[in-house]
């Protein structure tokens, strides 16, 4: 018997107007058109999008598998990137 | 002295936080996943037989519609879980195969027959009911990929345990013909809805490794004791007997005590000899080859086109 050689695809759905499209899985199909079809079927059966987005998942460039890893150390020691990190008195308003 | 790797990995799963696909982790973590994500999606996709059975003779035109997304459904939430566990490094096609060779397992409730239309309704009660308590703590289970298509899961189920009690209850308030054709149904289901939750927990030889990955929130007598206080009022409201005479409500456990189960059947369902083993894998093995052709033109379309441009 021979294998799929479907190439796998990831799955982008846009919830509503307003909304970024999010990740909600992956599918395998011949194309991109097909894709896009199999994705509605699969993960829209219930009004759950407006838009979809498939990308062949091989296409994805991925950051390093170790989430906690340096590649997002440089932002971790700027507190003063938030605005809780300065103290400004109480009685200032619309600030 | 164990590994950087290792320590990340169980710090990870004690906080509560997700394990995701391409994070280090545990030669067995990946295994036991792979194995109880695949029989999960499996049992979704053989779970379409004992149904698709009935959508051509369903009664209405309302209940043919509802039972096809139902069955629709169920082909959904095996694909969801085939995803995930893809994410694993399992192949999707080599999942299947080992389902068609009988080398991975599947739900053992799909091995029953459907003989009535009140099968339907039962199984969308009972079936599903317990298949929602199994699913429900596996929402918060450790792998991310897993958790994620289980909440998906989960939000469908609830129409399919719904349509199930609804039709019961219109079959109910029938004729008398009817009524007792539910409760046949009920005696039939019950205790194969019992067995759903796996061997005792002093017999299951997973859960203990499977609960400190926090793969499994909960044992498997846990489970199928909330399953039984749950369909108690349930069967009394809809005016079903279900068919076990130790059946009696604790008020010292504050749970409802009930007679055992008869484990030799399970054993023996498990290991191939139920009433519809051979039936349902050659089933899904003629539906694979049939299709064969199918996914061979599309890939060949593809291609071409692919020349063209």
């Amino acid at each position: 018997m021979t294998r799929s050689s479907w190439p796998l695809y990831e799955v982008f759905v846009r919830g509503k107007r307003g909304l970024n499209h999010v990740h909600v899985g992956s599918l395998h199909a011949p194309d991109d058109e097909m894709a896009l079809r199999n994705a509605r079927d699969l993960y829209t059966r219930r009004n759950e999008g407006v838009s979809i987005w498939v990308v062949k998942a091989e296409s994805i460039t991925a950051s390093s598998p170790d989430e906690k890893d340096p590649f997002f150390a440089p932002s971790g020691d700027k507190v003063y990137r938030h605005p809780t990190f300065y103290a400004i008195p109480e009685d200032v308003p619309h600030l | 002295m164990q590994s950087r790797e290792l320590d990340q990995f169980e710090q990870t799963v004690a906080a509560d936080h997700r394990v995701e696909p391409r994070d280090w982790m545990p030669d067995g973590y990946r295994a036991t996943l792979v194995r109880q994500i695949a029989q999960h999606a499996h049992s979704e996709i053989i779970g379409m037989q004992p149904e698709g059975n009935w959508i051509s003779r369903a009664p209405s035109l309302r209940r043919k519609a509802i039972l096809l997304a139902k069955v629709q459904d169920e082909a959904g939430h095996g694909l969801y879980l085939y995803a995930a566990a893809e994410t694993l490094g399992a192949d999707r096609a080599e999942l299947t195969e080992k389902l068609i060779a009988g080398r991975q397992k599947y739900s053992s409730i799909f091995n029953y027959p459907t003989l009535t239309y009140a099968d339907v309704g039962v199984i969308g009660w009972l079936v599903d009911g317990a298949a929602i308590c199994n699913q429900v703590p596996l929402c918060r289970t450790s792998y991310g990929p897993y958790a994620r298509a289980m909440i998906r899961v989960c939000k469908e189920e609830s129409f399919h345990q719904r349509q199930g009690y609804e039709l019961l209850m219109t079959m109910m308030s029938g004729t008398e013909q009817q009524r007792a054709m539910v409760q046949e149904s009920v005696d039939r289901w019950w205790w194969p809805s019992l067995m759903m939750f796996g061997p005792p927990d002093a017999e299951s030889s997973n859960t203990e490794q499977s609960m400190l990955w926090r793969i499994k929130r909960h044992t498997n007598d846990e489970l199928r004791q909330r399953f039984v206080d749950m369909s108690v009022p349930q069967a009394a409201k809809l005016g079903v007997t279900l068919p076990d005479p130790h059946l009696v409500w604790n008020a010292e456990r504050g749970h409802h005590d009930f007679g055992e189960i008869d484990w030799t059947e399970f054993w023996q369902v498990v290991k191939g000899d139920g009433p519809c083993n051979a039936q349902r894998v050659e089933h899904r093995r003629k539906a694979h080859e049939d299709g064969a052709w199918v996914r061979e033109a599309a890939t060949a379309y593809a291609r071409k086109k692919e020349q063209a441009a």
